[in-house]
């Protein structure tokens, strides 16, 4: 039966009851941290549907392996073997090196991170809002995941957690145009930041001098500054660098070394939580990279 | 007001726009994704208007803010807004032909995306590019279909 006269509010009220609940929303997701336990535990009723939704892609990749036919099989397992021979080869003498620049460090007197350890975590193949780089992945609070922790792959730095939920967690890419992401030239060491443009594949390098002696081709790591980023992971090759009269500094921009588009599984990294007391020089760096760090707002 | 399994169906459908908002997708093709969660509230508050309304409305954008992991709070107030329109216009809409059908709710999406793209701008995101705007297009033409495959499974359920 339909009622013959609504009773209730009218229509103009409850919108403008449901505006106001989205701006508090709003202006309390932007501001506060509060909210992160509504969004978790909503993020939980919601879980099935991600799972569902990374469904199709996981069933299509199974389904890939199992077609795939014997002579392949063995083709990857030889390239495998070789790989990880030769891997095994250059492990012994990285285990000499770290050594040995672990003893010049102490000579230096200078802190030196020792070790990491690693989860795996797949990607849930979903998409998330298009307009944000951002990727779901199916480790969460319950694994021990944190806000702020560094995502890499197997080639390089991917990005770093911004929100977790018990089950899953959201990480945002460093070619997102809201994080950015001190860096350092291998070659020489020259420092910088390297800022996502939205783009899958570009990232561009902030305030690089014209006189600065980059090229194309270079490899950017992390510099460690910042906090965020364990140093020394490579980031992405320099691609381009343009000298333009009107600017005051060179247009610099690189393509990211992590597959960002391609990777199933990404590396979850636990610093060893050693490196950040000791040591007059880390302490100076944390400071300037606060002062970096506070650019990025997820 | 809501008695028996048509709150339940409703959920059901708007958990299935939900999936198909955020299913994996070839890159060319993600401009083209239809407001799969938007059309499905237009639809339900033009079918049970005494029913369905700004509230439930708002609960479908802040579950899509959710799944799609946007600002919390952003497609609440723009599916609000839009929830005001379509029960304002419904009554309008009932009348008209189809294509005109189809144009309004153009309109009502567009709104949609305009509101979501001021929460965006306004809170300081990387706003879309011009492409943004192709799925209200998308939608607008997928629309009587949409409508009348929601209609027959109201038909078949005995709901409104």
């Amino acid at each position: 039966m339909k009622p013959l006269f609504n009773h209730g509010p009218s229509a103009a009220v409850r919108m403008v009851i449901a505006l106001a609940l989205a701006f508090a929303l709003i202006i309390a997701d932007l501001h506060y941290r509060q909210l992160d336990v509504l969004r978790s535990s909503l993020a939980v009723t919601v879980y099935p549907l991600h799972f569902l939704a990374a469904l199709p892609a996981r069933i299509a990749r199974d389904v890939e392996n199992q077609v795939v036919s014997n002579m392949e099989l063995r083709a990857e397992n030889d390239r495998l073997h070789r790989e990880n021979l030769s891997l095994r080869a250059r492990l012994q003498r990285f285990a000499s090196l770290e050594s040995e620049n672990e003893r010049l460090r102490n000579l230096l007197g200078s802190a030196f991170k020792v070790g990491e350890r690693v989860l795996i975590a797949e990607l849930l193949e979903v998409d998330l809002d298009p307009y944000r780089q951002q990727v779901l992945v199916d480790k969460g609070a319950l694994s021990g995941v944190f806000v702020g922790q560094p995502v890499l792959d197997a080639n390089a730095v991917m990005g770093q957690v911004v929100r977790t939920n018990p089950l899953t967690s959201t990480v945002l890419l460093i070619t997102d145009a809201r994080h950015s992401l001190p860096v350092k030239i291998n070659r020489n060491g020259l420092r910088s930041i390297a800022i996502g443009s939205g783009l899958v594949d570009q990232l561009n390098l902030l305030h690089v001098p014209k006189k600065a002696d980059v090229r194309v081709g270079d490899l950017l790591v992390t510099s460690g500054l910042g906090g965020t980023y364990p140093p020394g992971y490579p980031v992405a090759r320099v691609t381009e660098v343009r000298i333009e009269p009107g600017k005051r500094f060179a247009t610099v921009s690189a393509e990211p070394t992590a597959r960002l588009d391609r990777s199933h599984e990404v590396l979850l990294v636990w610093s060893l939580p050693k490196l950040m007391e000791s040591g007059a020089m880390t302490k100076t760096d944390g400071e300037h990279a606060a002062a970096i760090n506070s650019n990025l707002e997820p | 007001m809501l008695a028996g399994r048509t709150p339940w169906v409703i959920v059901l459908t708007l958990g299935a726009a939900g999936f198909l908002s955020i299913v994996h997708m070839p890159d060319w093709a993600v401009d083209y994704r239809p407001q799969w969660t938007a059309m499905t509230v237009i639809f339900w508050i033009t079918t049970l208007p005494d029913r369905v309304g700004v509230f439930w409305a708002f609960f479908a954008g802040l579950m899509m803010d959710v799944v799609t992991g946007s600002l919390l709070g952003q497609h609440a107030l723009s599916f609000s807004v839009m929830g005001y329109l379509t029960v304002e216009l419904e009554q309008r809409i009932a009348l008209f032909r189809a294509w005109q059908q189809a144009v309004s709710i153009w309109l009502i999406l567009t709104v949609e995306r305009l509101l979501s793209l001021w929460v965006l701008s306004a809170t300081n995101q990387p706003t879309p590019s011009l492409s943004y705007w192709t799925t209200t297009f998308v939608s607008m033409l997928l629309w009587p279909w949409f409508a009348a495959a929601l209609r027959g499974l109201v038909r078949r359920l005995d709901l409104a």
